[in-house]
C-alpha cells in the first residue's frame, strides 16, 4: 500500500508538473497574477509530492521489501543500512528519480526565493522548469518506473553491485546531481528571457548565484567521483577520461565559462547573446551527459542496466529540449540588443579569452567522447578514444588558459593595461620559475614538461595571491590599513582567487603525479620488502576474513623508513557472496600530501602474492584543489551582492538604471 | 583602434584559436586513437608494427599460464582464431577463463604475440565487453546467457 502511495504520487507530480508547465505562461502573457502564482504553488506541491516518492522508494529500500522488482534486483538484506539508504540510487529508476527529486528542489528554491525577480520572469522559469520535469516524470513513469511490484516477492535480494557498497555512494550522485541539474535553473532563466525577449545586466544577476551554487556541486561531485574511482577500483587512476567522466565534465566546463560570461553581462552589459547561449548550451551538456550515461550506448559501471526504449525516450527529450531551445534563440536572439563595447585588452578581452577556450576544450572533449559512437554507427569500425587523445587535445588547448588566469583580474574593465599587469605579475612569474629551478635542481634533470607543469602551477597561485596583495596593499600601507582593506574587499574577491589558487593546486598535483609517482609490480612472501617513495614495505602475511555480506582475504603490510616502523597497510580482495564478485579493496596511507598506495592482486602457487605498489606524490592536491574551487565557489555566493533575494535591493539602492521595464 | 578593428581582433583571434584546436584534434585523432578488433579481424587487416590496438574476445579455456614473476600469457579467442597474449602486471579482478577481455597494446614487430599493457574485464561478473559481445554475434559466436551487458 505504501508503496502503490509512491508511486501516485509520482503520477501526481507529473499533473502538477504539467499545470506548472502551462498556467504561469499564459498569465504571463496576458499579465494575470493568478495564472502566474499558480507556478509558485505548483513549484512547492511538485516537490513535496517528489520527496514523498523517494522516501516511499528509500522505506522500501531500508525495509528490503522484496515485493519492489527495484528492491529485489538491487538490494540484499545484509547489505549494512547505509548502503540500503544509498542503494535507493545505486540503479537506474532511483537514480532518475533522484534526478527528479534534485529538479523539483531546485524549482521550489526558485519559487520561494524568486520573490524579488519580476512576476513574468519567475512565471516564466518556473514554467520552464515544469516542462522539463514533466519530461521526467512522464519518462520515470513510462520506462523506469521504481514501483514495480513482483507477484511472487521473492525471499532475498540479488544484491547493491559491490564496487557500488561505498561511501562515496552515498555522497557522489547527490552532489553530481545539484551540479547537473542546477545549471537547469539557468537553462529556464535563459528562455525564460527569451520568451520574453528581453534582457539586462540585472538577469546575470539574478543567473548568477544558481551557476555558482551549481558550479560549486559539481565540482564536488566530480572531485569525489574521481577519489572514489581512485580508491574504490584499486587500479591507482584518479582519471581515465572514460566517457561517462566526460559527460559529466563537459557541463563542468561549460558551467565554468558560464560562470565568467555572466560576469561580464553583469557588470558590463556585454557578452549578452552569448551568456543566454551559454546557459542553453551547459544544460544541454547536462542533458547529454544524462543520456549517455543512462540510455546504456556506454558500456560502463554507471549504465546499470540497457533497455533501448529508454534511450530513445531519453534521445526525444534531449531533441525536444536542446531544439526547442536553439530555435527559440534562432528566433528572439536577435531582439536582444547587443552592448557594452570593449578593448581586446580588458578585464572582459580576458573573460571573453577564458569563455573561448573552455568551450573550445569542452567541444574537443565533447567531440572525443561522441566519435566512436558516431563511428560506430557510420562504418561500423570501434575505436577506442583514450587519454592519449585528451592529452594532447585538451592539454594543450587549456595551456594558453592557465597562462592567462592571472592577468584576467588585473586588467581593468573595458581598457585594461597588459603591460601594466605583467609587471604587476612580475613576483608571480618570479616566484613561479624559481620554484621551477628548485625542483629542477632536486630532481637533478628530471623531466622538462614536468617542471613547466609545476611552475605553472606555482605561478598560477602566485598570480592569484598577487591580486589580494595588490588590492589590499600590502607592502605600501601599514598593515593595520592593508588589513583593514583586505576585510573590505567583496568576497568574491576572495572567491575568484581561491578558485584560481584551486586550479594551481590542482594542477601542481596532476603534474606532479603523472611525472614523479613511481610504480612496482612484485611478487611478495611472507618477510620480503620493496621500497617506493622512500619508505619500505614489509610484507608481512595474509589473512582471512569475514565482513557482513563478503569474505575477503588481506594482506598485512608493514611501513618503514630507514628501518623505522612507521604505520601499517592492509590490503584485500573481497569476494561478495551473493553475486560471486570479487573487489580489491586498496590500502592506501597517506603522507602529508602524498600516499603509498597498494593493491593485492593474484596468490602464487609457492605461497607468494603479487602486489602492486605506488608512490603518488602530491597527489592530494589534485583534490585539494577542488576543495580550494569549492571553497572559492562558497565564498563567492555568500558574497552580500549576490546573495539571493539581495540582488533587487542592491539593485534599488545604487543603480536604479538597471531596473527591468514593467 | 577603431570599432571594427578591435572587432576584427577579436574575433579574428577566436577563429584562428578555433581552427588550430580543430587542426589538433584531426591530428590526435590521427594518432591517439587506437581501433579494436577481434582476433578474426586480425587476418584481413594489415597493421604496421608498434600500432596500437583494443583486441577483444573470450579468455581462451586453459590458456592463462603464469610465467616468471609477473608475466603472464594467454590466448584471446572469438572461438574461431586466437591470438597469444602476454601482459606483464596485476589481471583485473574479474578476468577469468572463458570471459570476455580486452586487452590494449601491440604486436612486437615481426612476432605474432600480442604485448598487451592494459587488460580490462571489468565492473560485473555478468558483463562482456560491449565491443566483444557485438563482434561475437556478428560472427555467429553464440554466447549463451552472458550476453547481458552491464
Amino acid at each position: 500500500m505504501i508503496i502503490e502511495l509512491g508511486h501516485y504520487a509520482l503520477v501526481l507530480a507529473l499533473g502538477v508538473s504539467v499545470l506548472q508547465a502551462i498556467m504561469p505562461v499564459f498569465g504571463a502573457l496576458r499579465g494575470d497574477r493568478a495564472l502566474m502564482e499558480i507556478g509558485t504553488v505548483a513549484a512547492k506541491a511538485t516537490f513535496l509530492l517528489v520527496v514523498l516518492s523517494f522516501g516511499v522508494l528509500t522505506y522500501a529500500h531500508v525495509t528490503s521489501d522484496f515485493s519492489v522488482q527495484n528492491v529485489w534486483e538491487n538490494s540484499h538484506s545484509q547489505v549494512p543500512l547505509l548502503y540500503k539508504y544509498s542503494g535507493v540510487w545505486g540503479n537506474h529508476e532511483g537514480s532518475m528519480l533522484l534526478w527528479m527529486l534534485i529538479l523539483t528542489f531546485f524549482s521550489a528554491l526558485v519559487a520561494v526565493f524568486g520573490d524579488n525577480l519580476p512576476e513574468t520572469l519567475k512565471a516564466n522559469v518556473l514554467a520552464v522548469q515544469a516542462w522539463i520535469a514533466s519530461a521526467f516524470s512522464l519518462f520515470i513513469l513510462l520506462t523506469s518506473n521504481p514501483f514495480n511490484r513482483l507477484i511472487d516477492a521473492p525471499g532475498e535480494g540479488r544484491d547493491l553491485n559491490p564496487v557500488l557498497q561505498d561511501i562515496g555512494l552515498a555522497i557522489h550522485p547527490p552532489l553530481l546531481y545539484l551540479g547537473y541539474v542546477g545549471f537547469s535553473v539557468c537553462f529556464s532563466f535563459a528562455v525564460a528571457a527569451l520568451i520574453e525577449g528581453r534582457i539586462d545586466a540585472a538577469w546575470a544577476r539574478w543567473v548568477r548565484p544558481w551557476t555558482l551554487a551549481a558550479w560549486t556541486c559539481l565540482t564536488a561531485g566530480i572531485a569525489m567521483g574521481s577519489y572514489w574511482a581512485y580508491y574504490e577500483l584499486g587500479w591507482g587512476g584518479w582519471w581515465f577520461w572514460d566517457p561517462v567522466e566526460n559527460a559529466s565534465f563537459i557541463p563542468w566546463l561549460a558551467g565554468t565559462a558560464l560562470l565568467h560570461s555572466a560576469l561580464v553581462m553583469e557588470k558590463r552589459e556585454a557578452l549578452k547573446i552569448w551568456t543566454i547561449l551559454l546557459a542553453i548550451l551547459t544544460f544541454s551538456m547536462s542533458l547529454l551527459g544524462t543520456f549517455l550515461v543512462r540510455s546504456g550506448v556506454l558500456t560502463s559501471v554507471h549504465a546499470f542496466a540497457t533497455d533501448p526504449t529508454r534511450g530513445v525516450f531519453i534521445l526525444v527529450i534531449l531533441i525536444l529540449f536542446i531544439g526547442g531551445a536553439f530555435s527559440l534563440f534562432a528566433f528572439r536572439a536577435a531582439r536582444l540588443k547587443a552592448g557594452g563595447l570593449f578593448a581586446p585588452i580588458s578585464r572582459e578581452g580576458a573573460l571573453v579569452l577564458n569563455n573561448l577556450i573552455l568551450t573550445t576544450a569542452a567541444a574537443t572533449v565533447l567531440t572525443g567522447t561522441l566519435y566512436p559512437l558516431v563511428l560506430e554507427a557510420l562504418t561500423g569500425s570501434k575505436i577506442s578514444v583514450g587519454a592519449p587523445f585528451f592529452n594532447m587535445t585538451f592539454g594543450l588547448l587549456m595551456l594558453p588558459l592557465l597562462l592567462a588566469v592571472p592577468f584576467g583580474p588585473l586588467l581593468a574593465w573595458k581598457r585594461g593595461d597588459l603591460l601594466g599587469a605583467g609587471q604587476r605579475l612580475f613576483a608571480a612569474v618570479a616566484i613561479g620559475l624559481v620554484v621551477g629551478c628548485v625542483i629542477y635542481y632536486a630532481q637533478h634533470g628530471g623531466p622538462v614538461m614536468a617542471l613547466f607543469g609545476l611552475a605553472l602551477g606555482a605561478y598560477l597561485i602566485a598570480g592569484s595571491l598577487t591580486e589580494l596583495l595588490l588590492r589590499s596593499g600590502i607592502g605600501k600601507v601599514p598593515g593595520s590599513v592593508a588589513l583593514r582593506r583586505l576585510k573590505g574587499l567583496p568576497r568574491s574577491v576572495f572567491g575568484t582567487a581561491l578558485a584560481h589558487i584551486g586550479l594551481g593546486v590542482a594542477l601542481i598535483g596532476i603534474v606532479a603525479v603523472t611525472a614523479f609517482e613511481t610504480e612496482h609490480i612484485v611478487e611478495m612472501k611472507p618477510g620480503m620488502t620493496t621500497d617506493a617513495g622512500g619508505y619500505t614495505l614489509r610484507f608481512d602475511g595474509l589473512r582471512d576474513g569475514k565482513g557482513p555480506n563478503y569474505t575477503e582475504q588481506s594482506g598485512h603490510f608493514t611501513v618503514l623508513r630507514a628501518g623505522v616502523v612507521v604505520t601499517e597497510v592492509w590490503s584485500s580482495k573481497r569476494l561478495y557472496t551473493a553475486r560471486r564478485m570479487p573487489t580489491t579493496e586498496a590500502g592506501i596511507r597517506t603522507f602529508g600530501v602524498s600516499q603509498l598506495y597498494v593493491s593485492l592482486g593474484d596468490g602464487m602457487a609457492d605461497g607468494g602474492v603479487v602486489v602492486r605498489v605506488w608512490w603518488k606524490p602530491m597527489i592530494l592536491c589534485i583534490w585539494g584543489g577542488a576543495l580550494f574551487m569549492m571553497a572559492g565557489g562558497a565564498v563567492s555566493l555568500s558574497d552580500r551582492r549576490l546573495r539571493i533575494g539581495a540582488p533587487s535591493r542592491a539593485k534599488k539602492q545604487k543603480k536604479p538604471v538597471l531596473e527591468p521595464a514593467r | 583602434m577603431t570599432r571594427k578593428q578591435k572587432r576584427l581582433a577579436i574575433i579574428g583571434g577566436g577563429v584562428s584559436f578555433i581552427i588550430a584546436a580543430v587542426l589538433l584534434v584531426m591530428f590526435a585523432f590521427s594518432q591517439a586513437v587506437a581501433y579494436f578488433y577481434v582476433p578474426g579481424d586480425l587476418a584481413k587487416v594489415h597493421l604496421a608494427p608498434g600500432t596500437r590496438i583494443r583486441l577483444g574476445g573470450l579468455v581462451e579455456a586453459g590458456s592463462v599460464k603464469r610465467g616468471d614473476g609477473m608475466t603472464v600469457s594467454f590466448s584471446v579467442t572469438d572461438t574461431l582464431d586466437r591470438v597469444p597474449v602476454t601482459y606483464t602486471g596485476i589481471l583485473p579482478d574479474l578476468f577469468r577463463e572463458g570471459q570476455g577481455v580486452v586487452a590494449e597494446g601491440a604486436f612486437a614487430a615481426g612476432s605474432p604475440v600480442f604485448v598487451a599493457d592494459t587488460v580490462l574485464a571489468k565492473h560485473d561478473e555478468t558483463y562482456m565487453p560491449k565491443d566483444v559481445a557485438d563482434r561475437l554475434k556478428a560472427q555467429g559466436v553464440s554466447l549463451g546467457g552472458k550476453e547481458n551487458i552491464q
